[in-house]
C-alpha cells in the first residue's frame, strides 16, 4: 500500500472516494485504503492516529444505510484481503480472510457438495462485513444467523493485537454483530452444509391476506429448509397482506452435475431476450407509485395463475440470490437511491404491526415498492436483530424532497415496533434515532459501550450510523 | 438551485467572499471560512456559531495549502463547493510599473487560486462530485491600459478555470467562472466607477450559479458589452481610452 511518510501528515489525495450505502441514499467522502495483510491494517491504524482521523470498516458495501460509511474518515476496505487460508473438501470447513465473499464460498464448496449454511439474498457480501452485521437468510428460523454457524474468528483490535474467539467466549458474540465498532474480523473459520444436489424443491403459494401469510409460515416451519414470502404493499382492505409464499427443501438424491457452477450461473438474458444488465433501464420509468402499483398487481396475479400450490425445482443460486438476478437494479432508484426498512416483531404481534405499517405507508402515499416477509428465531449475539417472530423488509424510494417525510413515517413505525418488543437490523437501518436504539438495545448497549472502552478506548472505529445513533456518547 | 452542505470559501473576511460565506451558512451549509484576518472570521463565527469553521491562512502560503485544505475538509465534514474569492487590486497609475504590486496580484489572484483549487480539483476528480468556483472579473476579458497585471491575473484565472472545466466535466464536477463588474468592496474603496454592484447581490448570484458549469457574467448588460469589447480588433482597441 502507498502510505504517506510520517513527515508528510496529509493523507494521500488520490485515496479519497465517494462511498455509499447499498441504497445509495447515504453518501460520504472517505480516504479508502485496501489492505492485503494484517501488517497493512496495523499501518492504517497508525496512520489514522497520526492524521487524527477515525476509521470506518467496510466490506463489499452491502449494508443499505450508513453502517459502512463515515464522512472524512479513513475507510478500511477489506475487499482485497480475500484469500482462502485453508479449505478441506472432505469436511467442508474453510478458513477465510475477511474479504472472501459468499459467492467465493459457494463457488469453492458446491462442486464438492458443500453449500454455505447461511446466505443473504445477494452473494456479494464479504464474510467480514456479513459477520459484522451478522446476516441471516431465508433459513433463519432453522439455522439462525451466519454467526451461529461460525466455528472460530480472529479479531484484531486497534492496538494491533489479534485474539482468536470461539463460540464458548462471550466476546465472540459481541465481535460478531457489533457492526465493526469493536475491531476487525481478520479470519473466519466455518463449516458448510453437505448437499447432494445443486437444486432445491420449491413450493409456491399465492396468498390472499395477512392471516394466510402467517399461517403459511407456521404450517411449514417444522420441515421446510427455507421460507420467504413476497407481499404486495399496495394491497388494501380484504387484499391487505396478499402475496406469494415460497418454501424450499434440499433434494436428497445425488445429482453431481447440478453441483457444477455452469448449472448454477444465472442466465445472461431475461426471457432469453433482454440482456439482464439493461433491465434496470426498463425498470426506471416504472419506478414510481403508479408503475409499481401496476407491477405489484401483475406479480400477484401471475402468482395466482402460474404455478400456484405447485412444486418446481430451482437451482440453489437462483432461489437464494434473488437480488442478483438483475445487475445494478438499484440504479432504477437513482438519483437519490432508496432505503430498505426491515423490522423484527415477536410472533404474536407481527401481523398487527406489519399490517399497520402498510396502512400507514398507504395513508402517507409512500408505499414501499417491495415487501418481503421472513420467519426468525432468537440468538445470543450482542446487537442481535433476530427474535422469535417475523421480519418485514420494505424498499422505499428516496428523494431529496420526500426524505424528511419518509424519515418521520419510519420513525412512527419504529415506535410501534419498539412498543411490541421488536428489534432492528443495523445493516438495513437508516432511520433510527438514538432514543430508538437505546430502547431496543437496552442493557446490551451498555455492554457494547463497556467493551468499546476496553477494546477501542480512543474511539478510533466509528461509522455514520454509530454517530447518528450516538452509540458511544453516553459511555 | 443545488443546496450545498459543506463548503470552503477562500477570502471570507471581506467583500464578496464574506457575503458568500454568510449566505451559505444562512442556508444551513457548514462553511470553512479562510482568510488572513482572524478577527473578521471570529465575527462570522459569532454570527453562525455551528456553521462557520474559521481558518486563518494566507492564500499565498502555497506550501501549507495541501495540509490546511485536508484538515479543513475534515473539520467541515466534507466538501460540495469551494469558492476562491481572494483577490487584490492595488491602485496602479497609468504610467506605473511596480513589480511589487504586480507580483502581489499574481500571488493572490493566480497562484493562491491554483494552490487551493488544485486541491479541490484533485479531490472532486476522485469523488466524482462537487462545484469549484473562481471569482474572475470582466477586467480579465481584455488587456486594458489602466490595469495590465490585474487584467492578466484575471485572464489567467479564467483560462485556468476553463482548462479545469474541460478536465473535470466528464467526471461530473462543475467548474464555474463568475465575472462580476465593479463591486462595492474594500478593494474598490475610493474608486469612482459606474454601476457598482452590492456584494450581497453578487454573492447570491454566485451561489445560484455554483452548480451550473460554465462562465457567468453577473450583469446581463456586461455580458452584451463585453461580448462586443472582446471582439474589437486590437488595432482599434489600442486607440480607445478604456
Amino acid at each position: 500500500m502507498d502510505l504517506p511518510t510520517p513527515q508528510h501528515l496529509a493523507l494521500p489525495g488520490d485515496k479519497i472516494r465517494e462511498i455509499t450505502g447499498f441504497g445509495m441514499s447515504f453518501r460520504a467522502d472517505s480516504y479508502v485504503f485496501q489492505p492485503t495483510t494484517l501488517d497493512e491494517v496495523r499501518e492504517v491504524f497508525a496512520l489514522a492516529r497520526q492524521v487524527g482521523r477515525n476509521i470506518v470498516l467496510r466490506g463489499a458495501g452491502r449494508s443499505y444505510g450508513d453502517a459502512a460509511i463515515d464522512a472524512e474518515s479513513i475507510a478500511l476496505d477489506f475487499t482485497q484481503m480475500k484469500r482462502f487460508l485453508s479449505w478441506d473438501p472432505e469436511t467442508g470447513i474453510a478458513e477465510c480472510e475477511p474479504g472472501v465473499t459468499i459467492e467465493d464460498l459457494w463457488r469453492t464448496g458446491l462442486p464438492h457438495g458443500w453449500w454455505p449454511k447461511v446466505v443473504s439474498g445477494t452473494m456479494f457480501p464479504t464474510l467480514g462485513g456479513a459477520l459484522a452485521m451478522n446476516i441471516h437468510g431465508k433459513n433463519n428460523f432453522r439455522m439462525g444467523t451466519l454467526g451461529d454457524n461460525v466455528l472460530e474468528i480472529d479479531l484484531m483490535t486497534v492496538d494491533g493485537k489479534v485474539r482468536t474467539l470461539t463460540p464458548d467466549q462471550e466476546l465472540f458474540y459481541a465481535a460478531i454483530s457489533s457492526a465493526g465498532l469493536l475491531g476487525v474480523i481478520t479470519r473466519v473459520k466455518l463449516g458448510m452444509k453437505k448437499v447432494h444436489s445443486g437444486d432445491l424443491k420449491v413450493y409456491a403459494e399465492s396468498l390472499p391476506n395477512w392471516d394466510a401469510q402467517i399461517e403459511a409460515f407456521e404450517k411449514r416451519a417444522e420441515n421446510a429448509d427455507y421460507m420467504v414470502s413476497w407481499v404486495d404493499c399496495f394491497g388494501s382492505g380484504a387484499g391487505a397482506g396478499r402475496g406469494l409464499f415460497h418454501a424450499a427443501w434440499h433434494l436428497p438424491d445425488e445429482d453431481s452435475e447440478s453441483l457444477l457452477p455452469f448449472h448454477q450461473d444465472l442466465p445472461e438474458k431475461i426471457a432469453k431476450v433482454v440482456p439482464k444488465s439493461q433491465v434496470w433501464r426498463i425498470l426506471k420509468p416504472l419506478n414510481n407509485r403508479f408503475g409499481m402499483k401496476w407491477l405489484n398487481a401483475a406479480k400477484h396475479l401471475s402468482g395466482k395463475f402460474v404455478g400456484n400450490r405447485k412444486m418446481h425445482t430451482q437451482s440453489l443460486v437462483a432461489f437464494s440470490f434473488l437480488l442478483d438476478y438483475v445487475p445494478n437494479w438499484r440504479n432504477a432508484y437513482l438519483p437519490d437511491g432508496f432505503i430498505q426498512y426491515q423490522t423484527f416483531v415477536p410472533k404474536e404481534a407481527a401481523k398487527r404491526v406489519f399490517a399497520k405499517q402498510i396502512e400507514m405507508t398507504q395513508e402517507a402515499k409512500m408505499e414501499p415498492f417491495l415487501g418481503v416477509l421472513k420467519k426468525h428465531k432468537p440468538d445470543r449475539f450482542l446487537l442481535s436483530h433476530s427474535l422469535d417472530g417475523y421480519s418485514f423488509a420494505l424498499d422505499f424510494k428516496v428523494s431529496e424532497e420526500t426524505w424528511p417525510r419518509l424519515q418521520r413515517l419510519c420513525q412512527r413505525m419504529n415506535e410501534m415496533v419498539i412498543e411490541s418488543g421488536g428489534r432492528f437490523y443495523l445493516a438495513k437501518d437508516g432511520t433510527l434515532t438514538p432514543e430508538h436504539a437505546q430502547a431496543y438495545l437496552g442493557e446490551n448497549l451498555t455492554t457494547l459501550q463497556l467493551l468499546k472502552k476496553e477494546l477501542d478506548p480512543e474511539g478510533l472505529l466509528t461509522s455514520g450510523q454509530a454517530r447518528r445513533l450516538k452509540l458511544f456518547e453516553s459511555a | 438551485m443545488a443546496k450545498f452542505k459543506h463548503a470552503i470559501v477562500v477570502g471570507a473576511s471581506s467583500g464578496i467572499g464574506r457575503e458568500i460565506a454568510r449566505q451559505l451558512a444562512a442556508s444551513g451549509c457548514r462553511v470553512g471560512a479562510v482568510a488572513r484576518r482572524g478577527e473578521r472570521l471570529a465575527e462570522l463565527e459569532k454570527e453562525f456559531p455551528q456553521l462557520i469553521v474559521p481558518c486563518v491562512h494566507d492564500a499565498t502560503d502555497y506550501d501549507s495549502v495541501p495540509k490546511v485544505f485536508q484538515d479543513l475538509t475534515g473539520q467541515v465534514g466534507g466538501l460540495d463547493l469551494i469558492v476562491y474569492a481572494s483577490g487584490v487590486m492595488p491602485i496602479v497609475e497609468v504610467d506605473e510599473y511596480s513589480f511589487e504590486k504586480d507580483k502581489a496580484m499574481i500571488d493572490t489572484n493566480v497562484l493562491g487560486a491554483i494552490a487551493w483549487l488544485n486541491q479541490a480539483a484533485e479531490r472532486f476528480s476522485h469523488t466524482g462530485h462537487g462545484s469549484l468556483v473562481g471569482i474572475g472579473s470582466v477586467a480579465g476579458d481584455r488587456g486594458r491600459m489602466k490595469q495590465p497585471v490585474y487584467n492578466a491575473s484575471k485572464a489567467a484565472l479564467h483560462t485556468y478555470l476553463e482548462a479545469l472545466r474541460n478536465r473535470l466535466d466528464r467526471k461530473g464536477v462543475k467548474v464555474v467562472t463568475i465575472k462580476p463588474g465593479p463591486v462595492k468592496t474594500e478593494m474598490t474603496a475610493g474608486l469612482d466607477m459606474p454601476g457598482m454592484m452590492e456584494p450581497e447581490q453578487v454573492a447570491a448570484f454566485v451561489i445560484k450559479k455554483a452548480s451550473k458549469t460554465g462562465e457567468h457574467y453577473v450583469s446581463p448588460k456586461h455580458a452584451v458589452i463585453f461580448a462586443i469589447i472582446r471582439n474589437i480588433p486590437s488595432w482599434i482597441f489600442r486607440r480607445l481610452n478604456i
